[in-house]
């Protein structure tokens, strides 16, 4: 066990020095200068500014020398100059080109704003999501089960910005009933927390509740088909403890797998959840460093985020599996 | 015979039919029989007989949204046919328990099998988890388990075969129940674990006292345990009687087939005839007879009554307990001897 954690986490370590190795590679050796930014909010950006302020940032030195500072400043604290110098404590992820500030101080401000509308939304999408496909399955075949299935088809069909955009529109700006959405830290007020994030928690919960229910539908139609299940039925076990003690039990495990990934995709920023409810949190970030003039430091950091999230996803489906599947375990 | 009061289980003409766009497939019809307690039925068919259809209806198991079950099927005294939901709970492995064919499939994957059997037990009794769990040890370490205690923690996947229909039979029987329907329990099995599990149910059996129903394909597995035989032929019983006599004397073809097809170790020089042809279709059964079609004697009956007249199941003349489904004359000879156990 312990031999396989360390294996996952050496090739988990390699990914993501990879990811942030391409990502680097791919912003340096691309069209875009970041000193142009810098220069031109400096004046008259003449050619020889211009090279004068690239030589400071470091970015006539080669790609392989920069990754190596960058690289260094995760373990000690270093000086990096955007257009005047700034000192950046490790770990340091850069100085951000818009904003100037840490990147690592911001990512650690904006990161709770982004866990707490994946939490909320996945939670209620997963409950949401299992109970449904589970009576659906239960109910195989009969009237209920076809809306069930059709209401999740309906909503599923409706692209995810449409959906969080008409919410916001309709629910918050026409009726109301949504005051005060938007992102209040939750140690500074629980209740603003939970009252601002509730209209982003239901849009993210029911439309991503109809993948789960036609995942975990399908999965319990299969195992309410086992054998184990008439056995479960034989023993005079009620309806509701065969459905979910037996039958939902052996169907999980695949649907774990599933939100495991998909809980490390929201992590790592939710960006039109965001964006549409104002919520200043990771991915409306990313958006906001893709767009011309590019921030790098910012994109570099959310890209290495996603990567970190995505490994440490497989690794906790992978242990979470042996703890869901005895049979696992033991090979 | 026995009366219906007095037996552990009694079944009045039992019919399972499954709708389908084609027509009802009718895999049981017509079925009778009554088990005492401490007896053993065995219920003899070829797969597609319709047995395992009728084992299913024993325990009200049929989904009714898929078949249709008609008749009557008393346990202990309770109707289950078209019982509802919470009697059949209540019924279901407290008064009728079922063991099954392949242990590995019908024991739950994901639980330890100590839990699977205390589950079977709390379901019916109001006690603590730990005193089911206790109750649970008793009952795997009485059906031979070994280190009973230790081996409760252990997953399905962690024993054998003959282990797990081990688990199975204490879970069938942890409640106490009336009834036990065994449905071909030891055709997954190695040949090596079938006689010690066959063993084991019998034993099980006269220190209970329940009734017991074997439902197998293979004669020479009931030949000795069981006190009474059915033979089930598309859909039907087409004979029953006690197993000695029935075995010793088939009174109709096809259980006289069934004989000759069974291996027997003893006789070394006998070649086994199998029966020619195959079950028919329960969803067009042939018309008459129907096991006509295969059915060496069928031209010697006058009239070619076999394919047109089905022939009611009636008792033999001259042997107490014996029923048959058949045209011949009973003093035709069918062949020589016994052939298995």
């Amino acid at each position: 066990m312990a031999g396989f954690v360390a294996r996952r986490l050496t090739s988990a370590l390699l990914v993501v020095t990879l990811t942030s190795m391409f990502v680097f590679a791919l912003f340096f050796l691309g069209p875009g200068n970041p000193a142009g930014p810098v220069c031109e909010a400096q004046g008259r950006c003449t050619p020889e500014r211009l090279a004068a302020i690239e030589r400071q940032m470091g970015l006539d030195q080669s790609v392989v020398t920069q990754y190596a500072a960058f690289v260094r400043g995760l373990v000690v604290d270093r000086t990096v100059v955007v257009g005047g110098e700034h000192t950046c404590a490790a770990p340091c992820l850069g100085i951000s080109y818009g904003s100037r500030q840490e990147v690592t101080e911001e990512l650690a401000r904006r990161f709770p704003a982004t866990l707490s509308v994946a939490v909320g939304g996945a939670t209620i999408y997963l409950l949401v999501g299992v109970t449904t496909g589970s009576l659906a399955a239960r109910w195989r075949g009969t009237t209920a089960d076809r809306l069930l299935v059709g209401g999740s088809l309906l909503v599923s069909s409706v692209p995810y910005y449409l959906l969080a955009l008409l919410a916001w529109i309709v629910l918050a700006l026409q009726w109301g009933l949504f005051p005060g959405t938007g992102y209040t830290p939750l140690t500074e007020d629980p209740v603003a927390w939970a009252s601002g994030l509730l209209l982003p928690w239901l849009v993210l919960g029911v439309a991503g509740s109809t993948q789960y229910a036609r995942y975990t539908r399908g999965a319990m139609v299969e195992t309410l088909g086992e054998d184990y299940i008439t056995t479960a039925r034989a023993k005079g076990l009620s309806p509701r403890r065969v459905v979910f003690g037996h039958g939902l039990r052996a169907a999980i495990a695949p649907v774990l797998t599933i939100f495991g990934l998909d809980m490390a995709a929201l992590l790592a920023g939710t960006v039109f959840t965001e964006q549409i409810f104002g919520i200043d949190g990771v991915g409306s970030w990313a958006l906001e460093a893709v767009r011309a003039p590019q921030d790098f430091p910012v994109l570099h950091a959310t890209v290495l985020l996603g990567a970190v999230l995505v490994v440490v996803a497989n690794l906790v489906v992978d242990l979470a599996y042996g703890l869901v599947d005895p049979r696992v375990r033991t090979s | 015979m026995t009366s219906a009061a007095d037996a552990a289980l009694a079944v009045r003409d039992l019919t399972v039919r499954f709708p389908t766009d084609a027509g009802d497939v009718r895999a049981v019809t017509g079925l009778s029989f009554t088990v005492r307690p401490g007896q053993t039925l065995g219920v003899v068919g070829e797969s597609g007989s319709g047995k395992t259809a009728a084992a299913t209806a024993l325990l009200g198991l049929h989904d009714p949204r898929r078949a249709r079950v008609t008749g009557s099927v008393l346990v202990a005294g309770t109707e289950v046919v078209g019982a509802r939901e919470p009697v059949l709970r209540r019924l279901r492995g407290r008064s009728v328990a079922m063991v099954f064919q392949d242990p590995t499939s019908a024991l739950h994957p994901f639980y330890p099998v100590g839990r699977q059997v205390a589950e079977a037990y709390r379901a019916h009794h109001a006690v603590s988890r730990a005193d089911a769990a206790e109750r649970a040890v008793a009952m795997l370490d009485r059906v031979g388990i070994p280190a009973a205690r230790s081996r409760a923690g252990d997953h399905p996947h962690q024993l054998s075969g003959g282990m797990r229909q081990r688990v199975v039979i204490a879970m069938a029987l942890v409640n106490g129940p009336a009834v036990v329907v065994a449905d071909e329990p030891t055709t997954a099995l190695d040949v090596t674990v079938q006689a010690d599990v066959l063993d084991l149910l019998r034993e099980v059996q006269q220190e209970t006292g329940t009734a017991l129903v074997h439902v197998t394909h293979d004669l020479g597995v009931v030949a000795e345990t069981a006190d009474r035989l059915l033979v089930m032929y598309a859909g039907r019983a087409v004979e029953a009687g006690p197993a000695r006599d029935l075995l010793a004397r088939p009174r109709m073809p096809y259980t006289w087939g069934l004989l000759q097809s069974t291996p027997d170790l003893g006789a070394r020089e006998e070649r086994l005839r199998p029966v020619p042809g195959s079950p028919p279709s329960l969803l067009t059964p042939p018309d008459g007879c129907p096991f006509h079609p295969r059915c060496a004697f069928a031209e010697t009956v006058p009239g070619g009554r076999c394919g047109t007249d089905l022939p009611d199941l009636v008792p033999v003349s001259g042997e107490t307990g014996r029923l048959r489904r058949c045209h011949l004359p009973e003093d035709v000879p069918l062949g020589e001897g016994q052939v298995g156990p």
